[in-house]
């Protein structure tokens, strides 16, 4: 818009006497402060329900006070000395008290617990010394040390000292198959103990591969639903919609209940005489089951964004390609398969973003070799009960996912996103 | 498509391959589901077709794995089924109670997500709307991000949802949130809002804003506009949205297993336990009746979405 200055045809002004262009700014202020309000109740919303949880698991993943909350004494030792400090009669004395609390408020388990995640081993010591804690007297190092000798062990005295900080990176260092040495240096767990890092890589690698086979399933169906008329390619949609639509454990059984050993698949193939009776093909609680039903059950999202960016593509572009002497492949390859490609991608990322971070179709037909990053999470969550490891772990998957996110976005557009 | 008449032989070998692989990838889609629906009536506890069943032989099906639904976990079932029995089901069926959960939950996420998310997608869709990009990045964010994250973020701030407001005082008239109806309700809610989202700012694309002016020149007051001018177009994007928000309610587990207790348990959650414990055909019957039910959802889909089409001026190419 060219700039009306003042000098040329004098101020304009508004009916009641303000220069326009002020006025039109306060106009436009207002319209946009308006256009916000609307949308604020549901942004402050999703902060409460959404983001303030996720930051909270965010903090649990480098805070836990299990040590420093109910062992406040021995907490208090550690300030005031530095590392290094051989452990004297007062921090003796300060463990006991601390541990004769603890086993009177039952809270030792929790001590012991926070202490085991950085040195295994560890939990029963402290159990066991606090089922006799009422009887410790003074001298209290004496007494300790005759509960169990291992309290004289620096490496102990070492991990207590790391985990009286309630904020530790400890937890991403596991998450990440790593620990702290006695001297917090940090080294790579025992090749034995890494298993987080493989998992991480494992899930990547089959949200790739389930990835692929939606791509090889549903590029077909695409092509085929865009390019028959209207009519026939509506009804067709429908069996695109109803797995869609259907309850994802509903999808989940079906795949149980058709590739069990007993099931309706192995009979047929026994039926036709492809496998015989006691060749059955195990086909489910193992990587292949988890494969094949999340591949069922994704197949509509890399569909409907390739299906909404064929459609649209001229037939006439591929029959000019074929009238200059390009054969039907060539055609195919050069000329209708690089317009496809913006859906490919949109696809692709919708899919593989929805598979890394997938939980209950691989918990229920995972088996043991299915398992991907998020049932790890959930494991930790409900049964080793270590959160804060669980968060690390959650707070990682959740890094990725965002990056992964923050590409779709900036690829194909937010706005972009087309369901059915 | 058809087949050009100057295909060569070969491209009309690919071109029926095509199809059959096309076929093929249909059945894959769709034969799961349909498959289900004629195991659950087997008369045997068996997965697998029953060679009675193969001869439609009519004793090779019944109804025993429904009525199974009925009278799980202890209501008779050898007595006369009169009101004082149907009356024990309602209340003590723990099928019929998930089904109960799960409609009271699905129903109120619904009404918060469309409500909301109706409402926001209206200032989304103006043109002047600031950080448009980034507000819709953040809303549609609980779609994106792995349900276990924040079915755990839920859980550590369900446990005490007060603790951020500490110092004010007030947390002392704060409850738990986990084991609450209106816990699992909340986070529903936000799990359905993207879908609401998107569908009415998708509506709002084809709305042509100089209606609301043409309103507003005729003395309409906002409110008035709303709800005689934009509601009935965008009416059709509105309810599938809130279809979408339903039915994400109506299918989600992970959040019930985390943060809600025995009372909330819904259709999903009772499937998970009978995955997971002992598999029984029942759990068929029950997977049964909700392909009906998303049959139904579908059809009501479809004829909205012609509906809308036709409302917008808009007619199938």
């Amino acid at each position: 818009m060219a700039d009306i200055s003042a000098s040329d045809v004098g101020l304009l002004k508004t009916s009641d006497g303000r220069p326009l262009k002020s006025a039109l700014a306060t106009a436009q202020q207002r319209s946009k402060r308006r256009a916000f309000l609307l949308v604020l109740p549901l942004l402050a919303f999703i902060i409460i329900t959404f983001i303030i949880p996720i930051g909270q698991l965010l903090h649990q993943a480098v805070y836990n006070d299990g040590f420093s909350a109910n062992m406040p004494r021995t907490t208090a030792w550690f300030v005031e000395n530095p590392p290094g400090t051989v452990p004297d009669d007062i921090a003796f004395e300060a463990l006991a008290l601390d541990l004769k609390d603890a086993a009177a408020a039952r809270t030792v388990g929790v001590v012991g617990t926070r202490v085991n995640y950085e040195m295994s081993g560890t939990r029963s010591l402290f159990t066991s010394t606090a089922r006799g804690a009422a009887r410790l007297e003074p001298p209290y190092r004496e007494a300790l040390l005759e509960a169990d000798a291992k309290w004289a062990d620096p490496n102990l005295w070492g991990t207590m000292r790391q985990v009286s900080d309630a904020y530790s990176a400890n937890f991403f260092l596991a998450a990440l198959d790593m620990t702290r040495d006695v001297n917090g240096k940090i080294v790579p767990m025992p090749e034995e103990r890494q298993i987080y890092v493989s998992l991480f890589v494992k899930t990547f690698l089959l949200a790739g591969l389930i990835t692929f086979t939606c791509f090889l399933l549903g590029f077909p169906i695409a092509h085929l639903l865009a390019t028959l008329p209207m009519k026939w390619s509506n009804l067709l949609m429908i069996l695109v919609l109803l797995p869609f639509w259907t309850s994802l454990l509903v999808r989940t059984t079906s795949w149980m209940v058709l590739l069990q050993q007993q099931g309706v698949v192995n009979n047929t193939m026994v039926a036709l005489g492809i496998i015989s009776d006691d060749g059955r093909i195990q086909m489910i609680y193992n990587q292949m089951g988890t494969i094949i039903a999340m591949t069922h059950i994704l197949l509509p999202f890399m569909i409907l964004p390739l299906y909404s960016v064929m459609r649209p593509i001229p037939p006439t572009y591929v029959r000019a390609a074929r009238s200059l002497g390009a054969t039907s492949w060539t055609a195919f390859r050069r000329v209708y398969l690089p317009q496809t490609l913006p859906g490919v991608g949109a696809g692709s990322l919708l899919v593989f973003i929805l598979a890394v971070g997938y939980y209950i179709t691989p918990a229920l037909v995972g088996g043991a070799s299915g398992q991907l990053i998020s049932n790890l999470i959930a494991f930790h969550m409900q049964s080793s009960l270590n959160w804060s490891l669980a968060s690390a772990l959650a707070a990682l998957l959740l890094g990725a996912v965002l990056v992964l996110y923050w590409i779709y976005d900036r690829l194909v557009g937010i706005d972009n996103l087309k369901l059915g | 498509m058809a087949l050009p008449i100057y295909a060569s032989p070969l491209e009309r070998v690919w071109h029926y391959t095509r199809l059959v692989i096309c076929a093929l990838i249909f059945l894959f889609l769709i034969a799961p589901i349909l498959i289900i629906m004629p195991l659950s009536f087997n008369a045997e506890p068996y997965f697998t077709f029953t060679e009675k069943m193969l001869a439609f032989d009519p004793s090779g099906y019944s109804l025993r794995w429904y009525d199974l639904l009925l009278t799980q976990p202890s209501i008779p079932n050898d007595v006369p089924r009169d009101g004082a029995w149907w009356a024990q089901v309602w209340r003590e069926s723990a099928w019929v109670r998930a089904a109960k959960n799960s409609v009271i939950i699905g129903f109120f996420a619904t009404i918060v997500a469309t409500v909301l998310g109706t409402i926001a997608a209206l200032g989304l869709s103006r043109p002047e709307m600031p950080y448009r990009r980034l507000i819709m990045a953040i809303l549609i964010s609980p779609m994106i991000v792995p349900i276990i994250i924040t079915a755990t973020g839920l859980f550590f701030f369900y446990s005490s949802p007060c603790a951020l407001i500490g110092w004010t005082g007030l947390s002392q008239y704060c409850g738990r949130l986990t084991s609450s109806y209106t816990g699992v309700v909340l986070a529903h809610a936000t799990l359905g809002i993207p879908f609401v989202i998107i569908t009415v700012t998708a509506t709002l694309i084809g709305f042509d804003q100089s209606l609301n002016r043409a309103a507003a020149s005729l003395g309409a007051p906002p409110t008035t506009t709303f709800f005689k001018v934009t509601m009935p177009l965008i009416l059709p994007g509105v309810i599938s949205g809130a279809l979408f928000a339903f039915v994400t309610s109506f299918d989600e587990v992970v959040v019930v297993l985390f943060v809600a207790a025995h009372d909330q348990q819904t259709i999903p959650r009772q499937m998970w336990n009978g995955i997971r414990e002992q598999i029984s055909p029942a759990i068929l019957s029950v997977a049964t009746i909700l392909v009906v039910i998303s049959i139904g959802m579908l059809a009501t889909l479809e004829i909205l979405r012609r509906r809308s089409e036709r409302l917008r001026g808009v007619t199938p190419h």
